[in-house]
């Protein structure tokens, strides 16, 4: 068993103290420091994913029912978040997927996950659906539980895989 | 999954303390409340003090009080404590084929467990209990509209 000290509270942000935050529709001039968070986060550089990324919700591409949105604090990107409507997926009836979301671990702490998850569920709302879903590893405690503090809960599917052999 | 009586008394402490961080509360508001034993809560409480998750202030009005962080503190964090979760799949393991086929599947029902547990905060068990409190509330005002 644990015994572990449990240590007290979290400082304020400085990012989120400095300025007003603004959730936009991502502009290429944005792909650098989405890609700089993502690496910062994963400790993984993978440019050429965010290039694809970005051709297929980027910019025009935006819509009610595909999404790519960043966060902005200050004049910089301090968070992302990617989803889309998708239909009749694993034969559910159309519902809202978030993909990807990340806040610049500076600026955590201060809402900005939860107004970015906000935002692209009131796009998703505006495509019609009634649903969001997402998955992701069970040992990603961090968003794992950011999702559960917004009130998700585990849903009716249940992911499995298996290895390939050769 | 069934949890034994003490995680269960001290997540219900926690609940009432985190819900009201700035009150002492005292043991035995907590047992009248739950109708458990204050000594058995005694001790519980007694724990969580020793793990700093909260406070035990003495003297007139004194109790205790929250003393963590609600939005970090995980219920596999207050659960295993008291408990070891997800321990008992394995004691099988290796003696037949069988045995090692059914704790590969009993093993993957712990890790869910434990990863819900892992990701459940106390701040969102507390917002769960609120929204329960609220629902209950307005389902008897509901039926009493319909009749």
């Amino acid at each position: 068993m644990s015994r572990r000290k449990v240590v007290r509270a979290d400082a304020a942000p400085a990012v989120a103290q400095r300025s007003e935050l603004a959730i936009r529709p991502v502009r290429r001039g944005d792909l650098e420091a989405v890609i700089a968070i993502d690496t910062q986060v994963t400790g993984l550089e993978k440019r050429d994913y965010w290039r694809s990324v970005y051709r297929r919700y980027g910019e025009s591409a935006t819509t009610a029912s595909a999404q790519f949105l960043v966060a902005e604090s200050g004049g910089e990107v301090v968070g992302f978040v990617i989803g889309e409507v998708r239909d009749w997926e694993f034969g559910a009836p159309p519902c809202g997927w978030v993909f990807a979301i990340d806040v610049r671990p500076d600026a955590r702490l201060a809402g900005i996950g939860t107004r970015l998850l906000e935002s692209i569920c009131a796009g998703f709302r505006r495509a019609g659906v009634r649903k969001v879903r997402t998955m992701l590893a069970s040992d990603n405690t961090l968003i794992l539980s950011f999702f559960r503090s917004q009130g998700m809960m585990a849903g009716r599917f249940i992911p499995l895989e298996m290895d390939l052999e050769e | 999954m069934k949890l034994q009586q003490n995680s269960l008394l001290a997540l219900y402490s926690l609940v009432e303390f985190a819900g009201d961080p700035m009150r002492h509360i005292s043991a035995a508001e907590i047992s009248q409340k739950y109708q458990v034993s204050p000594h058995h809560l005694a001790k519980v409480l007694a724990e969580l003090a020793r793990a700093g998750i909260v406070q035990s202030v003495r003297g007139v009005g004194g109790g205790y009080r929250f003393a963590a962080n609600a939005r970090r503190l995980t219920l596999l964090d207050v659960i295993s404590r008291f408990e070891d979760v997800g321990s008992g799949t394995t004691e099988r393991s290796g003696r037949t084929p069988a045995d090692r086929a059914l704790s590969t599947v009993l093993t993957e029902i712990d890790e869910i467990s434990k990863a819900t547990l892992k990701s459940v905060t106390l701040a969102t068990l507390l917002r769960l209990s609120q929204q329960k409190a609220t629902a209950a509330e307005q389902a008897p005002a509901q039926g009493e509209a319909s009749q």
